[in-house]
């Protein structure tokens, strides 16, 4: 797997940036536009991918490979689970909502634990289904006894 | 003159069923695949229509990666049992039980509100209905504008964490059944 | 008997008895995986109708914008509790069709084929 024709190589080259700016933009501002963690993440991960086919999967692996990949996903879900935790120890119900507080305004931070609960789940998703392309395209039939 | 879906949403919904049809009947298993993600894109484009665009947006991207998942699967294993058809009773018995369902659900659904009238439009009801709650509440409350946000990560964000919690099984079983190192006497 | 206004939902069940059909009567291992990706769809898309709300103002996003009115916003918004519930099951769905295809690949790595009739055949 070298990867595909320098065309491809280099339209990826140009875009993924791009892509991933445009995933970490869906996160972020999934409580003021259409999104959030679940799309964002997908998107994250549909430019991995796309790196990957383009220039090869040793390209990508040496980035973040499955070890990475599945550490970033127990990261996302324990966030999402810590911050439920903690600010529900401190709202009094679980998952409550203590940092929301005076006017909303359409900021970025208006939304109390809705911004950082979509970053945790954009890490997530992200990285599981990531993980989960990688898993399969490094499986070779008659590879699982070495 | 404001904007009706109605025959839009009737003529993807018939795009869906042609290309479900194509997708299980079609000799190449690459069509089969490539036919299934055309009935993801309509249900995209549906979700459009009718007001969902966080939907859209979701279903698009996940419809390019489970195509790419699923030529995976076919591109590089040729299998010349495609054309095996199952016998005439068992295409029988399945059509029986798909013909079946469609009448179970016909007659139960005589009850359901009609469509573009959800009970939340109801002139009576409507404003204690769950849904007609979360939207006047959600920008107040949550301070999140999106509705679809504040409902999914703090209404119900306990839902959520158990939606996370099964998609977070569902990829540990894919690295199991996938990995490389067997046990010692596998 | 079928009243016009629920005709799209039993439409969006046709779609999820082809799905039916796929799952109980094709062989191939693949064409079962996409019959059940089908019925996804049709379930997703069964919820999604029921979200509509044709309102005078036309058709509108569960999502306030700056300088609209917050009483109208309420009063004309599709459903979004629905939408919510799709937005996980959709993801969810991608999940399981990459374990089922992992499924696959360890059913064709044993067997060398991906029909059920010969891999139940060739059991042992």
């Amino acid at each position: 797997m070298k990867g595909m024709t320098p065309i491809v190589k280099e339209v990826t080259a140009l875009v993924a940036g791009f892509i991933a700016i445009f995933g970490a933009h869906v996160v972020f501002h999934g409580h003021l536009s259409p999104g959030g963690g679940f799309p964002g993440g997908v998107i994250l991960a549909c430019g991995l991918i796309l790196l990957c086919l383009a220039f090869g999967r040793e390209f990508v692996t040496g980035l973040v490979g499955e070890k990475t990949a599945t550490v970033y996903d127990c990261v996302g879900a324990l966030a999402f689970l810590f911050i439920g935790t903690v600010l529900g120890y401190y709202g009094g119900v679980f998952f409550s909502n203590v940092l929301v507080g005076g006017k909303p305004d359409f900021l970025l931070t208006d939304g109390g634990i809705i911004l950082p609960c979509n970053v945790a789940i954009g890490i997530k998703v992200g990285a599981c289904l990531f993980g989960a392309f990688l898993a399969l395209s490094l499986f070779r039939p008659g590879s699982k006894t070495t | 003159m404001v904007f009706d879906p109605t025959v839009a949403v009737y003529a993807l919904i018939a795009f869906m069923f042609l290309g479900s049809i194509i997708a299980i009947e079609a000799r190449d298993l690459l069509s089969t695949v490539i036919s299934v993600s055309a009935v993801g894109a309509a249900l995209s484009v549906i979700a459009l229509l009718v007001g969902a665009p966080d939907i859209s947006i979701t279903q698009v991207v996940v419809e390019v990666l489970c195509l790419i998942v699923l030529i995976r699967v076919v591109v590089t294993r040729q299998d010349e049992t495609v054309d095996a058809h199952p016998s005439d009773a068992a295409t029988a018995m399945g059509l029986a039980f798909a013909a079946f369902l469609v009448v179970v659900c016909a007659v139960g659904f005589v009850g359901l509100r009609p469509f573009g009238q959800p009970l939340l439009a109801d002139a009576k009801v409507g404003a204690g209905t769950m849904g007609a709650q979360y939207l006047e509440q959600s920008f107040a409350s949550t301070g999140s504008p999106n509705a679809v946000m504040g409902v999914l990560l703090d209404f119900r964000a306990y839902d959520t964490l158990g939606e996370a919690t099964v998609i977070f099984a569902a990829v540990i079983g894919t690295y199991v059944l996938l990995r490389k190192v067997g046990r010692k006497n596998a | 008997m079928i009243q016009p206004g629920t005709m799209p939902y039993i439409l969006a069940i046709l779609v999820l008895a082809v799905g039916v059909y796929a799952v109980s009567c094709k062989k191939n291992v693949v064409k079962i995986i996409v019959g059940i990706m089908i019925m996804e769809h049709a379930v997703n898309l069964f919820l999604l109708l029921m979200t509509y709300r044709a309102s005078e103002a036309g058709v509108v996003a569960p999502i306030l914008t700056r300088g609209q009115d917050a009483a109208a916003f309420a009063a004309t918004a599709a459903d979004p509790t629905p939408q919510a519930l799709i937005l996980t099951s959709i993801v969810i769905g991608l999940g399981v069709v990459a374990l089922m295809v992992a499924m696959a690949l360890r059913l064709h790595e044993k067997y060398g084929t991906f029909d059920l009739s010969r891999i139940r055949s060739l059991r042992g």
